[in-house]
Parts: C-alpha cells; structure tokens; sequence
C-alpha cells in the first residue's frame, strides 16, 4: 500500500505492506534511527512520536494509519541550527545517561508542554509515566522539562 | 575537594556537561539496531513454549515456503560444526540450539533467516516442532532432593543437580561464637529472580567479509574484547582466529549486566553470517530479552546472627541456595562461584563469619548475572541490613544506634575483614550521622510513636551497606583465565589535542565526559581537547570491560597512570626547551615552569607540539602512552540511606514518603554525573524491592515475561530522591576514586525492607520478603487483625 506522510515538514512516500508498524516505517524506510525502540507491549513508549501534533507510541500503530498525516520525531526538534528548550534543558541537567529513551521523553515531553505550559512536577511525572527510564531514576528528567518550560515561558522557540 | 583546574580545563570535580549528549539529544546515537548494512538479512528465533521436553522432530518446510526466508537453522545444523553447545563464563556448557531437549521455556530451539525483519517472524511462526514434555524441576531445594530428575543428562557422571558448593571462613569458630552467644536471630530471605530490563533489548548485526576473512559484530556488549577472546577460542577450529574478529560496541542502551554474556542469539547470527556470507541482524524483542537472558539474584538464603547482650555483634553463618537455572552462566570472576557475596559482614566489626552457597540446576533460563551491582554484593547487603535490623528491633535497641556502635570504625582501616577482604577505607558512622541529621530522624521516630497511637503504619528504614567494586587485583580475579585489568592509550596531537581508547565500554555512564576529566586534571589539556573512545577491538587496547563499577576504578586508574607517563616525557621535552634540568620544573596542570622563575615555563600544548617538531636528540618523537592497569586491591565505596514508609491498611500499599541517601565514593571526577548514577542505582533498588519479580509456576511457566506483568517504575512511583554525600578517598587508587554506579541499587533494597518491617514489627511481623507487594502486605494486614 502506498503511504504518503510528512515528517518533520518534509514529505516521504513509500510502497509498504499493511502490516508494518509506523515505527519501522520511521527507522528501516525513511532511515530516520533517532526514535526506539524498547518493547512490544506499549510500555516503554522510546518509540514515541508526534502524529498531527499528538505523542503516539509509533510500535502499536500501523505505518497505513499514518497516510496523509504530519509526523514530528525527535530529528524534527532542532530548527535552524538551534536546539529546542527540551534539548537545552536534559543537557544542562543531565536528563539523560545512555540516550535510548531520550528521544520518546523527548517527544511526549514536547507534546505535553504545548498544551501544559506551567505544570507542576507531579503533572509532569504523570505526563512521562508512558515512557521508562531505566538509568536517571527521573529525577533529572523532570528538572530537563521544567527547564524547558521555564525556558518556553520566556518566549523561548 | 576545591577543583584544581579552571572550569574550561574541566579536571576532577566539575560538573562538566557530557560530551556525549550532542548526539542523543539529536537522534543522532547509533545504537545496534540503527546499524543496516547493505545485503543485510534478519535473524528470529523459535523458542519452546515447554519448560523441559524431548524434542522429537522441527519441521521446517512451510517455513521454507515462505517467500524470503533463506534458512531454518537447527541444532543439527551446528552440531556439524561443533557449534551446538557453548562455553559459560563460568567454564559450564551452554546450548546454543539444542539437539535433544530443551531445558526452559523460551529457550532457543531454532533460528530462521530471512531476507526481511518481518519475513524471519513468519518463518518462525510457521516452524513445526513437536515436542514431548519431561518433568519439571523448578524448586532448587526440591531439585536437590534424592530421587529429583536430573537435568543436565548431557553431562555423562552427573547424578543429581547441585552444581557446585562453596564455602568460606571459619565454620568451627563461626559456630563457636553463635553456640556462645547470648542472643541469635534466624531468617530465611528470599531475594526473587529479577531481570536488568535495560530499554534497548539485546541484538548485533554479524558480518563476515570473505574476500578478507574478517567477521565484524556490532554487538552490545559491555565486554567487547572479552567477547572477541572468547569468540576466537569457542570457533578457532572452524577458521576464526582472533584477528579477523573485530567486536565493535556502539552506543549501548543500558547495560547494568545483562550485556556482559553471550547469548545464544549472538552466537547463531555469527554462524549464519559467516555461512552465508551475508551481513545477519538479531534483535531481540522485549519478551524475549526478559524470558530468556540472563537473570539476577535468585538466592534462598537462611542467615543467623550473633551478639552479645550488651549489642555486640559476634558471629554470622549464611546458607545458601543458588538457582542458576539450566546452566551456571553467571558472569563471575572464575574464583568466586558465588561473586563477592562474602561480602556479607558488611559495614560490621563480626570477628567470625561463615558462609556456604550451593548452586543448583533447574528449568529455567541461565543466569546469575548482576542487576546494576558487583557480583552478588545486592545479596550480601540485603541479607546483613537485614539481619542487623532484625537484631537491634529484638534487642530493643534504636536501628541507628545499634549501627554506630557495631559499624567498623574509621581508625581501623584498612580493615581486614572476618571472610578475608581489606576494606580500603571508610567513614560509617559519618554518613549515617549525615543521613540522620538531613532526614531529621529523632523528630521522625517522634511522629512514629503518634501515628503508631492512631493506628497509623509508618517505619523509618536504615540500610548502611558496603561495597566492593573495581575487580580487581588479578591475582584473584579473572574470567574465563584473562585477567581484570583495564585499559588506557593516549595519544596527544602535534597541536595539543588528544584521543584517548579504553578497554571499557560505557553504556550511559558518561565515559567519554568522565575519562577525559581525568587526563584533563591529570594533564591539563582540556576535556573539551580530547576524545575518548572505547568498544572497538580492532582500535581499542584490551581490557576487561565495564560491569561491577570497575571504570573508574580499574580504567580510571589506567588514564591517569598513562597521564602520568605522557608528564614524565613531557617534563624532559619541556627541560630541553627551557634549558633546565628536569627535576628543577615544576608541574601544575597544564603547564611545567622553573623552580623560582615562574615566568619561563612551557604550556603542555607547547609541549607536544615539540614533541613532533623539536624533541630532543635520542629521544622518541611522539606524546603516547599506554597503562594496563592491575589494581593493588578493589574499592569499597559505602554509604547510609534512610527511609521512612507510610502503609495504606485499606490496599496494603507501601508509599515511600522520604529516601535520603549519603553516598561516599571517595574523590569525584563529575559530581553531576555521580549523582546521576545514584538516582538511577537507587530507582534500580526500589524496584526489586516494591515492583519487580519473575517467578515460575509450577511446570516452568515463567510469570513477569512482559512488561505488562515485569513492573519497571515509572516517574509516578519513583520517590523524590534526596542525595548528599561524605568522602573518603581511596588510600590505593591514584585518584583517590571508588566506584559508584551500583552502590545505590545494593543499599536501597535494605532500608525499604526495613522500614517497613519497622512499621510492622509491633503487630509481630519480623520480615517480608522483597518484592513488597500490595497483597503480599494486605496478607500480613489481614493476618494481624488490622486490614482496613
């Protein structure tokens, strides 16, 4: 079947069996390796990305689901040369150790301070609690997003 | 320690931002899956759905039929290479397909090629394998019962299932000093099999080149150039010498151990690669990383403890169970069959100590690797915390008290331990006065003595636990015979940059940021000037790997001995140019001057730049320099966590309220690193103790296969961690470093155990075993009258 999506604002289109998974899509056709994977079961949520604008774990959704949609992955979140807040913020507070979820915290992360801008650190722990980490314990996570969002509070991009 | 580098220089103690960031933060990783090669075919697995059973016939020809799969690979297959069975790190015998039986559920019982990731998983679907099912042996203590099926019938004069037993200290004394005592206490502790559950599952894309006879693996692997030796002498007879392998380790998403082994998997793709002489991909899924690699703990332990009435500790005697599963494939030094689990007498000054372990056969998967800590050293603390609590609650004497008045104190270091180790150096009682003081423990045990009048459930938990990391002295260390050294070469550019290899390999550890601090303390170039690469044998020098937080300390030691041969060539090139004798300058990082004329000196970017452009007459051109580092002795970082724990008497739910952990490792290098590692090392101890478990139902059916039912925390249950810290240099390493990654998964387990068995100790509960399930609690409530 022939898929037609955008990610990252650039259009790929590719002939492919109904039953791949959006996030092989992702990695093995269009090559884009940044977003993971780490389960079968939607637990891990490393494989998460943007579809139209909402954070979708890419494993559990079918490559055909997504024709004619808008994708966003975490290759999408540098513009222009400058990193996003998010990026900024889980560098400056060591938010990441082996960088295999970072990309899934990432984008959920970014999805829900586009409609959470203020929150507190327990909305952001629920927030990310479909995406798991097994080196930082979180802590430094949740200092990354709030970071951020101070950062986006200041007009940040 | 005030830093004695600028920020810029980036030398120990400055929380540097890590170098290798820039790249996750980006997507920009190359992790083993992310590598694709062209011609690349894929590689599944069938596995079997029995615990134990004959296998009578596999049927591959519907899978054959299938468009696009090239090959059913069966343990027939290999056995016409010899290649059916394999060596465990701990010299026991592993299958790589099985030819006969198979010994657990989810074992590998054969292995489709394909030319697509999903084509290999119809090809595994469609292979027909009848079985016919044996008797299942799950219990280890029933598994060593007379008249048990024997499991491993391969191995020709095996006549029962106990693989090894091990014993260690004084028995006679041991069972002197508790016959003498004036107060014991008894426990069984059962620490559950758990499994590392790293995000990125386990796989490697094999590929021999035959115009060059050359295999490369990019494997995740903690321990690339182990694997190299070990491919090399496991396939030397069917033309695989050791320098046609090339082992490359890429970006490892979490390792924590259970990237040390070879599985199976690995092992089928080579032979397939080389085979066929195409590139072969394998990657595991996540129930099959759970299911059948390597698993930790499992040990069933019955402990004893001895004091006199004052509260003096006197003796311990640990017996204990071992289930290894079908095969020993820990990952051990080859000594210590048990790890370092007697380490057991901890933080204590026990004057006798005994310990005995067996290790035992059953149907499942092979194991007995470490979850984030040193070689069964998680066993050791859980079991002594444990026990020392259960003394001072008996005694009815404060936890924390009776801690201080037991610990080993600071003047006795080097302290030679009951069961023979040489603890390099410690503070105890500081830290735990440190936790005390930060936690706010007497106004705690206050507000106890209320809720307890309401019929509130709180408890205050303390764990001081003791670690042993950095293996180690190669006189008792070893895997496999290759000795535990570690590795660093330094090589400075003509323009005063660098590059540094390791024999190590990080897998989110911040290596590259870490080891380049160190030769930037020790040389003074900057970090931000030099690169550090590790994971790859044909660049890399050799060395043992990472696991058992021995970078640093073993590793570690190795950059700033290389350093330091780099200074003393450096100090000649710089006597040469500044026309002084070598003894008359003087270092301060990053440059030598003059004894008494500060001015004339010589940057070591001057330095090297000399090096290739005007070294003196007879010398050697070049700045390089290699160190194999074989430590005098391990590190034995330490630390005290208190906890406080509030149960919910409606659910059963324990609700971690407060974890204040201090954590002394000796020197840093990247504070925020560190801490980086101590919230990780302690997420990765709540979890085993409230959350994760794998069990076996009764024919071998394994439970927490998934993670819909394997509970990795999330942030929402994760406690706010609040971390401080003591230091006590290492008096042995050169940088006065310990080790640090796992001290937080060791002592955590402990005081979470303990505060809640100190909620509960007036209903009369004396232990509960971890994982501290809301039923497993809810049970105890009922039982005790106070379920809400």
């Amino acid at each position: 079947m022939l898929v037609k999506v955008a990610i990252n604002g650039e259009k790929h289109e590719a002939d492919v069996e109904p039953r791949l998974l959006l996030v092989h899509l992702i990695r093995e056709v269009f090559r884009l390796t940044g977003t993971h994977i780490g389960c079968d079961t939607t637990h891990c949520g490393a494989c998460t990305v943007l579809l139209d604008g909402r954070a979708v774990k890419s494993c559990t959704i079918f490559a055909v689901q997504a024709h004619g949609r808008e994708i966003m992955t975490v290759e999408g979140l540098e513009q222009d040369g400058k990193l996003h807040p998010l990026q900024e913020g889980f560098m400056a507070e060591h938010g990441l150790q082996c960088g295999y979820c970072t990309p899934g915290m990432l984008m959920t992360s970014y999805a829900f301070l586009k409609k959470h801008p203020t929150p507190t650190e327990d909305e952001i722990r629920r927030a990310i609690s479909g995406n798991l980490c097994r080196c930082t314990g979180y802590v430094n996570i949740v200092k990354a997003i709030q970071h951020a969002a101070a950062k986006l509070a200041q007009g940040g991009s | 320690m005030a830093p004695r580098t600028s920020f810029e220089v980036g030398g120990m103690g400055h929380s540097i931002k890590r170098k290798e960031d820039p790249r996750f933060i980006r997507g920009k990783g190359t992790y083993v899956d992310d590598v694709q090669l062209p011609g690349m075919v894929y590689l599944d697995i069938v596995r079997s759905p029995f615990a134990h059973a004959k296998i009578k016939k596999i049927d591959a020809s519907k899978a054959l039929a299938i468009p696009g799969v090239l090959a059913v690979i069966t343990g027939q297959d290999l056995a016409k290479y010899n290649l059916h069975w394999m060596p465990t790190l701990m010299s026991d015998t592993q299958m790589v397909l099985p030819v006969e039986k198979v010994m657990y559920q989810a074992q590998e019982v054969a292995a489709v090629l394909a030319t697509t990731r999903y084509g290999a998983a119809d090809g595994v679907a469609a292979v027909e394998v009848e079985y016919e099912p044996l008797p299942v042996v799950v219990d280890p203590k029933k598994a060593l019962e007379p008249g048990a099926p024997v499991l491993r019938t391969d191995k020709k004069d095996k006549k029962d299932n106990r693989i090894w037993h091990w014993e260690w200290g004084d028995g006679a004394a041991t069972d002197r000093a508790i016959a003498e005592a004036d107060v014991t206490v008894k426990q069984d502790i059962y620490i559950p099999r758990i499994h590392v559950a790293s995000i990125e599952t386990c796989g490697c894309v094999a590929h021999f080149d035959k115009v060059n006879d050359k295999l490369t693996v990019w494997m995740t692997t903690q321990a690339p150039h182990a694997i190299r030796t070990v491919f090399a002498l496991v396939a030397g007879h069917v033309g695989l010498a050791e320098h046609k392998i090339r082992i490359i380790s890429p970006d490892i998403g979490g390792g924590f151990g259970g990237k040390v082994p070879v599985y199976p998997g690995y092992v089928i793709a080579v032979a397939a690669s080389v085979l066929t002489g195409k590139p072969v991909k394998w990657i595991e899924d996540r129930m099959e990383n759970l299911q059948a690699d390597s698993f930790a703990r499992d040990y069933h332990i019955t402990a004893e403890l001895a004091a006199k009435k004052d509260g003096t500790l006197t003796a311990l005697r640990i017996k204990t169970i071992a289930d290894h599963g079908y095969t020993d494939a820990a990952a051990n030094p080859s000594k210590f069959p048990a790890g370092l689990f007697h380490v057991c007498t901890g933080s204590y000054d026990l004057k006798a100590a005994h310990v005995e372990v067996d290790g035992v056969y059953t149907n499942k998967p092979p194991g007995g690797i470490a979850y984030r800590c040193s070689f069964r050293v998680t066993e050791a603390v859980h079991t002594i915390e444990r026990m020392v609590d259960l003394m001072a609650h008996q005694l009815g004497v404060d936890p924390a008290e009776f801690r201080m008045k037991n610990f080993i104190k600071p003047e006795q270091f080097p302290y030679k331990s009951a069961l023979g180790w040489e603890y390099d150096s410690g503070n105890y009682a500081g830290a735990l006065q440190k936790a005390m003081d930060k936690i706010g423990y007497a106004e705690l045990k206050r507000e106890q003595v209320e809720k307890r009048q309401r019929g509130e459930l709180m408890g205050i938990g303390i764990s001081s636990f003791t670690e042993i990391v950095g293996a180690g002295p190669s006189k008792h260390f070893d895997i496999l015979g290759l000795k535990m050294f570690d590795s660093c070469e330094i090589r400075i550019h003509p323009t005063g940059k660098a590059i540094a290899r390791f024999g190590t390999k990080s897998q989110g550890q911040g290596h590259e940021t870490t080891y380049a601090q160190i030769l930037a303390e020790e040389l003074g170039i900057p970090a931000a000037d030099i690169q550090v690469e590790e994971g790859d044998t044909d660049t890399a020098p050799y060395g043992l790997g990472t696991y058992a937080s021995r970078s640093t300390p073993v590793a570690g030691a190795a950059a700033a001995m290389a350093a330091r041969k780099i200074q003393d060539k450096a100090r000649k090139i710089a006597a040469h140019l500044l026309e002084a004798a070598p003894e008359d300058l003087v270092w301060e990082p990053g440059k030598f001057s003059v004894k008494g004329a500060p001015n004339k000196s010589k940057t070591i970017q001057d330095i090297a730049f000399a090096a290739y452009t005007n070294h003196p007459q007879g010398m050697e051109a070049g700045l390089e320099a290699v160190s194999y580092y074989d430590p005098p002795n391990l590190t034995y970082p330490f630390g005290s966590y208190i906890c406080v724990v509030d149960i919910d008497t409606g659910t059963g739910e324990v609700k971690v309220r407060r974890f204040v952990a201090v954590d002394d490792c000796g020197n840093i290098i990247n504070p925020m690193i560190v801490e980086g590692q101590i919230h990780g090392g302690l997420t990765m101890g709540f979890a085993p103790a409230l959350l994760e478990e794998i069990s076996y139902d009764e024919i071998g059916n394994i439970q927490g296969g998934s993670f819909i039912d394997y509970l990795v925390p999330t942030a929402v249950e994760t406690p706010k961690w609040e971390t401080d810290k003591t230091c006590t240099p290492s008096p042995h390493h050169p940088l006065g470093a310990k080790g640090v990654g796992e001290s937080a998964t060791v002592g955590a387990p402990a005081a979470i155990a303990n505060a809640v068995v100190d909620a509960l100790w007036h209903l009369g509960v004396r232990h509960v075993d971890i994982p501290i399930t809301p039923p497993k609690v809810w049970k105890l409530l009922r039982e005790k009258g106070v379920a809400g």
